[in-house]
């Protein structure tokens, strides 16, 4: 069983909104000097599910996959901390702020170089631009079938079972291997790493690959980040018009917010 | 077989629940028809499977073309039957925007379709915008926090839409055409092979009034307080994310950006702090009540009312203060 992890670095989203500045004028978002920078929390969950799949199996090989610059160097060490055995670090300057179709294609083309991969897991977003795209295009471009937010997956003999998160409850999915699945937040926390595998962490393999080195051409790239073109970025306006209701007690709290509700027609 | 009379604008791709159509694709046609007009061209909705019956509503809330793909089988989604459906039925059309509900299936199809047509993809948008004849489509990120707009060099223009976007507009008088597209049976290579209904009656989406409970509630019992509130005002009870994380309350509750996103005219949040990626899920309802003890809290920036103060006080005291107004008010 040999599963790959799609895990990306952002900025801790946990962390105050004021430690980002949004800069209008180059349509990126820059973090304060000092932000913490995380491996996203969905893909996190991404790499508990590879670990819940190998505690289940006994045994797996479970390489950690980056499309990043070099400080994303922690984020897969992170990886290899909660158990991951190997790491792949795609560092590119053409693939700097890569759009999710353009992470997509690198994620992929580094995926087939890996070779015989049976399952390909990945968060549902990653939590800075929230988009949901790369998992969904790691499969297309190779051609695996896909199951997105899942909040349980079991590999089973040739296929991997998955309760993938509807509107209104959960289906369960059979997909043949290899496949892509996805993972959202329901599927729980993620472990942290031990001290014992934060030691044998620094043992383990970390290779770094550059967009030539997994096939990728300068010009392949350009084409699909075009496709897509960041025309605005900006923090929206708040009008802030909160009446705040005060009163002796509670009924009395009560009973002015219902008059004002009435007033507004919402009762 | 497929005609090709006349351009198509946008290709909005439909959803059905129980055999009805959703609300949210009744908004994407009533979107569809707002950029047809500088798009100048049709609005076509695809219908997977579903009812022939259903696409005299789609025709009525703005679609001049309804496609019916596929036999009755292919209802329920499933991407390996949608995704090459859909795929071959864009490409005969060529649409300049094609339109999904930013829902599981719209969530899971949309950057399917968008990476096979050889374009991009814009998920969860929250307003859509033509301008000398481009679109531009604009969502949240960073968790809620940061807009970004986008544009396409690309066609079509694959995007998720949220609910809220586009307005409904019924006219049974409007005229359409339904064409038939026949699709060979598939098999997939994700099959599903169950599916479990967690919360029955009441869909969230739908309700005019939602009691929502964050971190705030402090345990699973804070959901039982805000239902006695949620009864007597006929209303539906959700969460931000951490309750469902925490498992006070099933996953399906869950409002914000990796939730649902709802549209109701009265929205309680309690003990909610008013985070960018929960207010993604309810920024669009029309009036907000924020109760927290704290009266820093960011909704407080979000609400039109606030009351601050412990909510084991003020929600049971709203209850009867409603269920007092209803005694009154009922003859």
């Amino acid at each position: 069983m040999f599963i790959v992890v799609c895990v990306k670095q952002i900025p801790n989203p946990d962390a105050a909104f004021s430690m980002l500045k949004v800069d209008e004028q180059s349509k990126k978002v820059v973090p304060a000097a000092g932000l913490q920078l995380v491996m996203s929390p969905f893909d996190e969950q991404a790499v508990e599910a590879a670990l819940r799949i190998r505690d289940a199996r006994g045994a797996a090989r479970i390489t950690a996959l980056c499309v990043g610059p070099e400080s994303a160097r922690n984020v897969l060490k992170h990886a290899l901390a909660m158990g991951a055995d190997d790491a792949v670090l795609v560092r590119d300057d053409a693939l700097e702020d890569a759009t999710s179709e353009t992470a997509a294609l690198a994620l992929s083309r580094a995926i087939a170089q890996l070779g015989a991969v049976d399952l390909v897991l990945a968060g549902r977003q990653a939590a800075d631009w929230d988009a949901g795209i790369a998992g969904a295009g790691i499969a297309e471009l190779l051609d695996f079938p896909l199951v997105t937010f899942a909040r349980k997956v079991d590999v089973l003999e040739r296929c991997v079972r998955v309760e993938r998160v509807l509107a209104d409850g959960y289906e369960t999915l059979e997909a043949d291997l290899p496949a892509v699945v996805t993972v959202s937040n329901e599927l729980g926390a993620a472990r942290a790493p031990s001290l014992r595998e934060t030691m044998r962490a620094a043992r383990k393999p970390l290779t770094v690959r550059t967009a030539s080195d997994i096939g990728l051409h300068a010009e392949e790239i350009a084409v699909m980040r075009a496709r897509r073109v960041r025309e605005r970025l900006h923090v929206p306006v708040k009008q802030n018009c909160c009446e705040i209701i005060a009163g002796k007690d509670e009924h009395a709290q009560a009973a002015t917010l219902i008059q004002r509700l009435r007033e507004a027609r919402l009762l | 077989m497929i005609t090709a009379a006349g351009k198509t604008a946008v290709l909005v791709i439909a959803e059905t629940r129980s055999g009805e159509v959703t609300p949210l694709t009744l908004e994407l046609l009533g979107l569809a028809r707002e950029l047809a007009g500088p798009l100048e061209g049709a609005v076509a909705a695809a219908l997977v499977g579903a009812d022939p019956q259903n696409a005299d509503t789609l025709i009525a809330y703005g679609a001049d073309r309804v496609y019916v793909c596929g036999n009755r089988d292919a209802t329920q989604y499933g991407g390996d039957v949608w995704v090459p459906m859909l795929e071959e039925l864009a490409r005969k059309t060529s649409p300049s925007a094609l339109l999904c509900g930013h829902t599981p299936v719209g969530a899971d199809l949309a950057p399917r379709l968008a990476f096979r047509l050889r374009s991009a993809v814009a998920m969860g948008c929250i307003e859509v915008k033509c301008g000398s004849g481009k679109l531009f489509f604009t969502r949240p990120c960073y968790g809620g926090n940061v807009r970004e707009t986008v544009s396409f060099t690309t066609s079509p223009a694959v995007a998720t839409v949220k609910a809220g976007v586009g307005t409904p507009a019924a006219d049974a008088a409007r005229k359409g055409e339904i064409v038939q597209v026949a699709a060979e049976p598939l098999k997939g290579r994700a099959r599903v092979i169950a599916r479990e209904v967690e919360t029955a009656g009441k869909r969230l989406e739908d309700a005019k009034i939602v009691i929502a409970g964050g971190r705030g509630l402090e345990g699973a019992e804070g959901f039982r307080v805000l239902e006695t509130l949620a009864d007597v005002l006929g209303g539906s009870v959700g969460s931000s994310r951490v309750p469902c994380d925490l498992g006070w309350c099933p996953p399906s509750w869950q409002i914000g950006l990796t939730g649902k996103t709802v549209t109701p005219d009265l929205y309680f949040a309690v003990g909610i702090s008013g985070a960018g990626h929960h207010m993604a899920g309810c920024g669009n309802a029309k009036t907000i009540v924020a109760i927290n003890t704290d009266p820093e809290a960011a909704i407080f920036r979000e609400a039109r009312f606030g009351l601050v103060g412990d909510y084991r006080k003020i929600v049971p005291a709203l209850a009867s203060a409603v269920a007092k107004l209803k005694q009154e008010t009922q003859p």
